[in-house]
């Protein structure tokens, strides 16, 4: 086990149960722009995308992280069809049923059969790509 | 406007964000949810350990909000299992071909300016909330 990690998955697993995240229908509830719409998942993005910005102006002052090797590399610029393609998708899957991966792997402690199904399909799909590419990889 | 609960989403979001945080400080790490569950399930991973770690802490919190407050989860999802499941199986796919999801892209991304991101999440959001109204108005 890593204690870092542990640490950083428990905060992540307690906001995304605070927040209403774990929730389809609280999710579905800020996605349906025809029905009684809730602001909720606003602020719940807005108030950890301020705390994503001050922890990269903190990583921009440090050298080395003190538990890991290296900082991420800077962001790709690369826009091809591919990321577009794949978000689009993406946004197809999360505007059905309103789970997005991490809420959607938390709720599996609920044991509804639902976040069961959508976990086997997803992680189904993410293996696929996976396999995919692999396989194409020159030196694979 | 019904269900809005800013106090939970912001506390909420706070906690969320420094999760990100304790990871990407301390290991170095971007902690994209679609990313940490793929990196699990690679064939050729060879960095399982700080991913599983991550999982764990989560579903452990996860597990106490369950015995405390069930309600904290829907008892049901929204749609019937066959739309969940091809629901999953997109999730999983555009996650992988995108390269990052709310997490990777929407948050650990775009708190750096990245162009990717910044194009990935306006498109699913986008996508999502035109995917969303429309099921609700037809399925």
């Amino acid at each position: 086990m890593n204690p870092i990690a542990l640490l950083g998955g428990a905060l992540f697993g307690a906001g995304v149960c605070i927040s209403g995240m774990v929730r389809p229908s609280k999710v579905l509830g800020f996605l349906n722009f025809g029905g009684a719409w809730d602001a909720s998942l606003l602020l719940v993005m807005a108030s950890a995308l301020v705390v994503s910005m001050i922890t990269w102006r903190i990583v921009a002052k440090l050298r080395t992280p003190p538990f890991g090797t290296a900082f991420p590399e800077p962001p790709s610029p690369l826009v091809d069809a591919r990321l577009v393609g794949g978000a689009a998708v993406f946004g197809v899957g999360w505007g059905l049923a309103g789970y997005c991966p991490g809420p959607a792997l938390v709720s599996l402690v609920s044991g509804v059969t639902g976040s069961l199904v959508f976990c086997v399909a997803m992680l189904a799909g993410m293996f696929a790509i996976e396999l995919n590419d692999h396989s194409n990889r020159p030196d694979g | 406007m019904r269900d809005f609960t800013p106090g939970h989403a912001i506390v909420g979001g706070i906690l969320i964000g420094l999760g990100i945080a304790v990871v990407l400080i301390g290991t170095g790490r971007i902690a994209g949810l679609s990313g940490i569950t793929a990196g699990i399930v690679r064939p050729s991973s060879d960095d399982r350990g700080w991913r599983i770690s991550f999982l764990v802490g989560a579903l452990v919190v996860g597990a106490m909000f369950e015995l405390a407050s069930p309600a904290t989860f829907d008892a049901a999802p929204p749609h019937p299992l066959w739309l969940v499941a091809i629901s999953g199986v997109l999730v999983g796919l555009g996650t992988r071909l995108g390269n990052g999801c709310t997490s990777g892209h929407g948050l650990c991304g775009l708190g750096r300016f990245s162009k990717r991101s910044l194009i990935a999440t306006c498109t699913f959001f986008g996508v999502a909330v035109i995917t969303a109204t429309v099921a609700a108005r037809w399925l």
